[in-house]
């Protein structure tokens, strides 16, 4: 019984460990592990799939910072590449401070594969406006009074890309890629008072309080953390629109051994739990 | 006076916006777009408030030699060298002063700006680090904390290993020979769509019903918490 109480004392380094190994091991060597499609990732596919090409653009907001970037990166990198090689125009803006500098970074991550692709005339980066729910709401009324200019200091009207876009009407559909609640004022303003198209793709921990949404129709598909992400990944990649390296997919390797250690260390921590719970009530049986 | 004012302009703009949404007159949309420009203004200022808060609380830090109060240094230098290097070097394009210095001291700087280069080379690794750190401190609680000691923490304990066997492709494998409805990954999307859904709709329709009677209290003058303390 001695062995269950020493390892219920186990030094949580060797936890951090164990944990460091788990995920780094299949970074290495890909496992590979087969993955499935769920729904509200194929919605998301087939809603940006039914855009017609140079036709309405694809509105990508960044609402997310460096923290959450290793889930919702993979997602902006797998839509950049869907709308980019299949000549589908992309605008690209941040409610969020720091989610502008997600979105240069990506483009700066992905516009090396498609050195044919133009600011301007295939994508647009708006770049950042503070006010969250006024700049909602402003794209409503004209794309101009939040963003007079794109990120660049270039005029809208002077954009090709941006000719005949004023306002919602003139969107095919919303992506907001957020790692907080902005999503919700997507929601609230664009899908609910101007009658807009949004997809969400969100961290794993927020995806499970966003499924009324998905049941509405308010949302048109979902990306949920990771795995939303490696499953974008794959459709693309059936689709044959890039052959780029899945960093989505490889990263669910790790996650999957990393979950297995966890869910062992769980097992372990009860069993050590009751084991020397029993030994305490019968060694105190025994003095009585 | 200090609390009729701010009272009144609550109670007008509130009837007036509410009406406004139910009048598509131009008169109306025009109220509505100076209205959004009112906003973002007021927007801008939460950043005035942000920093000034933020200087006063690490100032207030050295001044008292609290612990830790060598990292407010580091708090304070950090925002104003980030600040200058953004506002007059750029933020996505360089700007006259970084292109200067580019042409005089053959700088290249492959971000473009010198505030990408901090962005892309310390806030980017800095925010990833601080976030990844929480798998670790995840799974050493989970191992510590996570005990079947009631019905209520043995549901959550089976909840929690079905939905992380299957979120991941490992549970799908492990069940791929079981029949359709059992598989892992069809168990966690009923879970998340039928279970979870219905204490989500709950939670939500709760915030709901509390912030249409919250703003109506703000409206009508009841609440007053944002008006802050004193006469």
């Amino acid at each position: 019984m001695r062995f269950w109480e020493k390892v219920m004392k186990l030094d949580r380094r060797w936890i951090f460990l164990l944990i460091a190994l788990a995920v780094l091991i299949p970074f290495l060597k890909p496992l590979r592990l087969p993955l499935t499609v769920t729904k509200p990732a194929r919605d998301v596919f087939d809603a940006i799939e039914n855009i017609a090409p140079e036709g309405a653009p694809l509105l990508i907001a960044t609402d997310y910072a460096p923290s959450t970037a290793p889930e919702l990166d993979p997602m902006l990198y797998a839509m950049l590449r869907h709308c980019l090689s299949t000549k589908r125009r992309v605008m690209l803006l941040a409610l969020y401070p720091q989610g502008a500098g997600m979105a240069q970074a990506g483009l700066d991550f992905i516009l090396p594969e498609f050195p044919d692709a133009k600011s301007g005339v295939d994508y647009v980066f708006l770049g950042y406006q503070p006010g969250i729910q006024a700049i909602v709401m402003y794209l409503g009324e004209d794309v101009r009074l939040a963003f007079p200019t794109d990120a660049y200091g270039i005029p809208l009207d002077s954009l090709p890309m941006m000719k005949n876009i004023r306002n919602y009407d003139d969107i095919a559909l919303i992506v907001d890629l957020a790692g907080s609640s902005i999503t919700l004022t997507w929601v609230t303003y664009a899908v609910a008072r101007y009658g807009e198209h949004l997809a969400a793709g969100v961290t794993a921990v927020s995806a499970a309080q966003y499924y009324p949404y998905l049941d509405t129709g308010q949302f048109v598909g979902m990306l949920g953390g990771l795995k939303g992400a490696a499953e974008y990944e794959k459709l693309i990649q059936e689709k044959g629109y890039t052959k780029a390296r899945e960093i989505a997919t490889i990263g669910m390797d790790a996650q999957s051994i990393a979950h297995l250690v966890i869910l062992f260390l769980i097992i372990i921590g009860n069993v050590a739990f009751f084991a020397s719970k029993s030994h305490k009530k019968k060694r105190s049986t025994a003095g009585s | 006076m200090r609390r009729k004012i701010p009272l009144s302009i609550a109670f007008i703009f509130g009837i007036i916006m509410i009406i406004q949404f139910f009048i598509p007159h131009r008169i109306s949309v025009e109220f509505y777009r100076n209205m959004l420009n009112a906003l973002v203004i007021v927007g801008i200022f939460y950043y005035i408030l942000a920093v000034t808060s933020l200087i006063r609380v690490h100032r207030g830090k050295i001044k008292r030699r609290k612990p830790g109060w060598g990292y407010s240094y580091v708090t304070l230098i950090s925002l104003a060298v980030t600040a200058m290097v953004g506002v007059l070097g750029g933020a996505y394009q360089p700007t006259r002063i970084t292109a200067w210095f580019i042409e005089h001291f053959h700088w290249q700087i492959e971000q473009g700006t010198g505030l990408m280069v901090i962005y892309t080379y310390i806030q980017i690794p800095m925010g990833a680090t601080m976030f990844s750190l929480l798998a670790f401190f995840i799974a050493s609680a989970a191992f510590r904390a996570f005990k079947a000691r009631s019905l209520t923490a043995v549901l959550l304990l089976l909840t929690a290993f079905v939905v992380m066997l299957g979120r991941v492709p490992i549970g799908s494998l492990i069940t791929r020979n079981l029949p359709d409805n059992i598989q892992l990954s069809n168990i966690v999307e009923w879970i998340l769509n039928f279970p979870n859904m219905a204490a989500q709709r709950g939670i939500l329709m709760g915030i709901g019903l509390g912030m249409i009677a919250t703003s109506l209290k703000i409206i009508l003058g009841i609440e007053r918490g944002y008006l802050g303390g004193g006469d």
